[in-house]
């Protein structure tokens, strides 16, 4: 085995070797050198990303080198992009750093598409000039920015994307997908060909569950207009059906048939009918979906085939998911059943592959532009298929979103309004050219100061009497901490900010739609559209 | 950059402005501090002089613990790890590098850190945490675990509630608390919690939030394979044992070599049964029951232990009341509740426990019920009572010679070892350090407590 491949073994397990191959071919950017900005490098450096960039352009005090892991005090007057890269490479030597000793903002100014050739693009807080110019580059060329900072015992990330689309998002618990209640045909032939009453005792308590459940549910139909068990009487009844199925003993007594205890516990679940989730509804009738043009990306022109299979051969079912879960069985009918469910989904795959070789013909752009694999993962986790569309910045300072305004008003104890009281910060630092609380002789001045910019705030968001909901508490915790950046709040962010640029960056699992904060003094955190 | 020049003898420790982040919330009063909470520069002295900790693992939570407790102002830090680096443990476990592999993990992580963190004094011990005694670990104030071990976090969750010390009328002296901190991760998920010995629920109050550990059935292995796992333990369980590959030695999983032929030989097996997916990746997991790890959630974890130990050693802010869980696989995913102490724990609540059982029972059963029971969950308990004032060992594993002496007693009924009602049993077992004493129940109903 390779040495990458063992170094990496730990996570290779989650992600895979197609998610690691995108790690490294993927480069990232931080702007500004902040223990939370260097501990979140730290977390993508060490898993390997292709390569990192460090724009900075001041240089360390020593308040920056005591918080920060990867920024000597030895070398306090020095460039930080250069210190914190060098301290920062060192951490894996299959990862390339390069750095920067420049403003943003002149960077910004004269070469801006530095910034657009990223895969994400992270930075800490800026001055609300510098980052709405920053995002508002960012986002027709669809690189995704992360804005992720830690202030006393709060952190903050948002994540700007115009759409980011989710093929693997792992659910942790997937239903099965086993068709009961529209069964495969040779499933049906299979089952038909096995007569449980004459099969030996070995035999008898080694049937698959799934074959007793639609053994019964077959004699079920049969008795209730073709109706499965539905209410909670019914489906008592229906299991008491199948316990009294199980094989007793020359006294009467019933056999240990863990086959058939699995096939009673599944009946709450087996006959849920395999609807198309909401959610995934819409991505098939996104316009995206509807109008693919040789400039729509792969998930897409994936969906639009998918799309059709549905419309057409699957009668409104996704392809099958091919997949069984482990079951009591012998060997031999369980691998059988296995053969039939793959070879189904094999058949189904195919009718998509169809689908999108003839969008593709028709498209002109190439049959070889969807691999096998990509179709078969894509068919596979159909039903898990996730696309995620944040507001953008310009959005976001323009106006509130609903979820906004609905969590801080609905809820006074809500982390919605630590993200108030951020807004509110930032707009202290616009007019004042520096944090609240950061100097002992104006804390108290800071404390109404903030006030009236929160009243402020409540009113252009027009819900002037939500500033009840705004304690004076908070907003002293808040000037309190003088914009401090404790350590280990900024290693939590650090964490979670590396994550989220992970799964940005592999399209595997899902990313935060919005912002998320994290609180500190109560160890709770909230996910916010905002 | 002006950088202080200390008066007397140069101090690299020492910079102008290097506290400056955590005095704002050490030296301002918060309406969210502990109520005992006086800010003063004070805290920030005994944090770096007298205050004490112990960090249990130098793995992935433990390197990340290291960091962050000395950059938030700790220094005299204990770390206690018996393992040694592995190139698998480099994709998160930051303080090691390749020239660091085979090397004790305690000793290169606590040099590193010292390196790096002026002033830091990172003591290593490469030791496992039963080879030290409660002397030892008296001399802690805060006490945090980075472990993927139950066993040891039941052990140094029981040597902390033994260092509790109670009055005659039986109030806890609050002063002989020694909270616990611990941390766990699998994957993408992972929890932090907060526990005040003899105050709040402790790792035995809640033993039912650990998942029990996955295992195959005997005869699904030998007779009925069907996933690639299947056939992956009957290499393990019979294969092994049968062919000794590489003569009479047990199977090492970091040995590519073993993994290799085992893999081979299950890839046999399985064909013959037509089942697919055995790989070598899939077989080194189960053999060496691999758990995924990435860096993020480590440090996130970690981290949240950390704020909370800051919190715990300041009272700058109420700590964790008292279970927090993290997810990140949709969004970021937190809980935070508050985990109920178990009145009849067996760890904590100082009440002997009932156990009980008809006369005929075998003494293999009651020890099936202790190693059973969600709420005992023991490995290998030994057994020892006082029969008309002499000590008797009922059943001990742990040491060969009087494994032997003992075993006729498994197959014996409670009533003939002569055990009668209300006789306690003294239970010693690799989940605690000290011995817990059960009482019996003797009844003719057959209902188990």
């Amino acid at each position: 085995m390779a040495e990458k491949e063992k170094k990496y073994d730990r996570q290779l397990r989650l992600w895979g070797d197609h998610g690691q191959r995108d790690l490294e071919n993927a480069s990232v950017c931080l702007i500004n050198v902040t223990a939370t900005g260097t501990e979140t490098l730290k977390n993508l450096i060490l898993p390997g990303i292709g390569s990192f960039t460090i724009v900075d352009g001041g240089r360390i005090s020593g308040q920056d080198a005591g918080n920060n892991f990867f920024l000597d005090p030895e070398k306090i007057g020095e460039y930080k992009s250069k210190v914190a890269m060098e301290l920062l490479q060192e951490l894996n030597p299959d990862v390339k750093g390069e750095y920067v000793e420049e403003d943003v903002s002149q960077l910004l100014e004269r070469t801006p598409q530095f910034f657009t050739g990223f895969s994400v693009v992270i930075s800490g807080s800026l001055t609300l000039t510098v980052l709405k110019k920053l995002a508002a580059l960012l986002w027709p060329h669809k690189v995704p920015l992360v804005v992720c900072l830690s202030y006393g015992f709060l952190g903050y990330i948002r994540i700007a994307v115009e759409e980011h689309a989710v093929i693997e998002s792992h659910p942790d618990n997937a239903h099965e997908d086993l068709r009961l209640d529209d069964p495969i045909e040779d499933f049906v032939k299979f089952c038909d060909s096995i007569d449980l009453e004459s099969l030996d005792k070995k035999d008898h308590s080694h049937t698959p569950y799934l074959i007793i459940l639609f053994k019964y549910l077959q004699t079920w139909k049969n008795d209730h207009n073709g109706q499965v068990p539905n209410t909670w009487k019914e489906k008592k009844q229906f299991k008491a059906a199948i316990l009294a199925g199980v094989r007793k003993n020359a006294e009467g007594v019933p056999e240990d048939e863990e086959n058939y205890d699995e096939a009673a516990k599944h009946v709450n679940t087996a006959f849920v009918p395999n609807k198309i989730p909401p959610e995934l509804k819409a991505i098939l009738d996104d316009h995206k979906c509807l109008n693919i043009t040789d400039s729509s990306s792969n998930f897409w022109i994936l969906a639009n085939g998918l799309r059709q299979f549905v419309q057409n051969e699957g009668c409104g079912f996704l392809p099958l998911r091919g997949s069984l879960p482990d079951m009591t069985s012998d060997s031999e009918r369980y691998v059988k059943l296995q053969n039939i469910y793959q070879a189904k989904a094999a058949h189904d795959m195919q009718i998509v592959s169809n689908y999108v070789s003839q969008a593709c013909s028709s498209l002109g752009c190439g049959n070889g532009r969807v691999s096998e694999r990509d179709l078969k993962r894509f068919c596979r986790n159909a039903h898990f298929l996730r696309v995620l569309r944040t507001r953008s910045l310009e959005e976001e300072y323009k106006q509130p979103s609903k979820a906004v305004i609905d969590e801080f008003t609905s809820d006074s104890n809500s982390d919605a309004l630590w993200y108030v009281l951020w807004r509110a910060v930032e707009m202290f630092y616009t007019t004042h050219g520096k944090y609240p609380g950061i100097e002992d002789e104006e804390l108290e001045m800071d404390v109404s100061r903030m006030k009236s910019f929160v009243k402020d705030l409540m009113k252009s968001w027009g819900i002037p009497g939500a500033i009840e909901a705004v304690s004076d508490d908070s907003l002293q915790e808040i000037c309190r901490c003088g914009a401090a950046e404790i350590h280990s709040v900024a290693a939590y962010m650090g964490g979670v900010a590396a994550q989220e640029c992970i799964k940005l960056i592999t399209g595997q699992y899902v990313p935060v739609s919005g912002a998320y904060i994290y609180n500190g003094l109560k160890s709770t955190s909230l996910t916010l559209a905002v | 950059m002006e950088v202080d020049q200390p008066n007397e003898q140069s101090d690299a420790s020492k910079w102008s402005g290097r506290w400056n982040h955590i005095k704002k919330v050490l030296e301002r009063p918060s309406p969210f501090a502990h109520p005992d909470f006086e800010a003063s520069s004070e805290i920030l002295e005994f944090m770096q002089e007298n205050c004490k900790l112990l960090v249990i693992g130098a793995g992935g939570l433990g390197c990340e613990l290291l960091k962050d407790l000395t950059l938030n102002g700790f220094r005299h830090i204990h770390v206690i790890d018996m393992d040694i680096i592995d190139l698998s443990n480099l994709n998160r476990q930051f303080l090691f590098r390749q020239s660091d592999i085979n090397k004790p993990k305690a000793n290169v992580a606590a040099e590193f850190i010292n390196k790096r963190v002026k002033g830091a004094q990172v003591v290593p011990h490469f030791c496992k945490i039963q080879d030290y005694d409660s002397a030892f670990y008296k001399q802690f104030h805060i006490v945090v675990c980075g472990l993927d071990s139950i066993i040891a976090r039941r052990w140094i969750n029981g040597m902390l509630i033994s260092l509790l010390e109670y009055d005659d009328d039986g109030n806890l002296d609050q002063s002989s608390i020694i909270p616990l901190v611990d941390g766990g991760t699998e994957g993408f998920k992972g929890n932090a919690r907060v526990i005040l010995p003899g105050m709040t629920a402790c790792i035995d109050c809640t033993l039912d939030l650990y998942p029990p550990q996955v295992t195959f059935p005997m005869c699904t292995v030998a007779h009925t394979p069907r996933q690639p796992e299947h056939c992956i333990e009957y290499v393990r369980m019979f294969g092994w044992e049968k062919e000794k590959p590489f003569g009479d030695i047990p199977i090492d999983g970091d040995n590519p070599e073993h993994i290799t032929w085992i893999c081979h030989a299950a890839c046999k097996r399985a064909d013959e049964y037509g089942i697919q997916g055995v790989t070598y990746r899939l077989t080194q997991g189960v053999i060496k029951r691999i758990i995924p790890a990435v860096a993020s959630t480590n440090a996130v974890i970690a981290a949240a232990c950390s704020t909370e130990i800051f919190k715990l050693a300041t009272s700058c802010a109420l700590p964790l009341n008292n279970y927090m869980v993290f997810n990140d696989v949709d969004g970021v995913y937190t809980y935070t509740f508050e985990a109920e102490k178990n009145d009849t724990c067996i760890a904590c609540s100082q009440k002997p426990r009932n156990l009980t059982f008809a006369p005929k029972t075998l003494l293999r059963e009651l020890i099936d019920h202790l190693c059973e029971d969600s709420t005992l969950q023991m490995k290998r308990p030994g057994i020892t009572t006082t029969i008309n004032g002499k000590n008797h060992t009922l059943y001990m594993k742990s040491i060969p010679s009087i494994e032997e002496a003992t075993r006729p007693n498994l197959s014996k009924s409670l009533a003939d070892l002569g055990l009668t009602d209300g006789q306690e049993l003294i239970v010693a077992d690799v989940t605690t350090p000290n011995a817990i004493v059960f009482r019996l129940k003797i009844t003719e109903s057959e209902t188990k407590s």
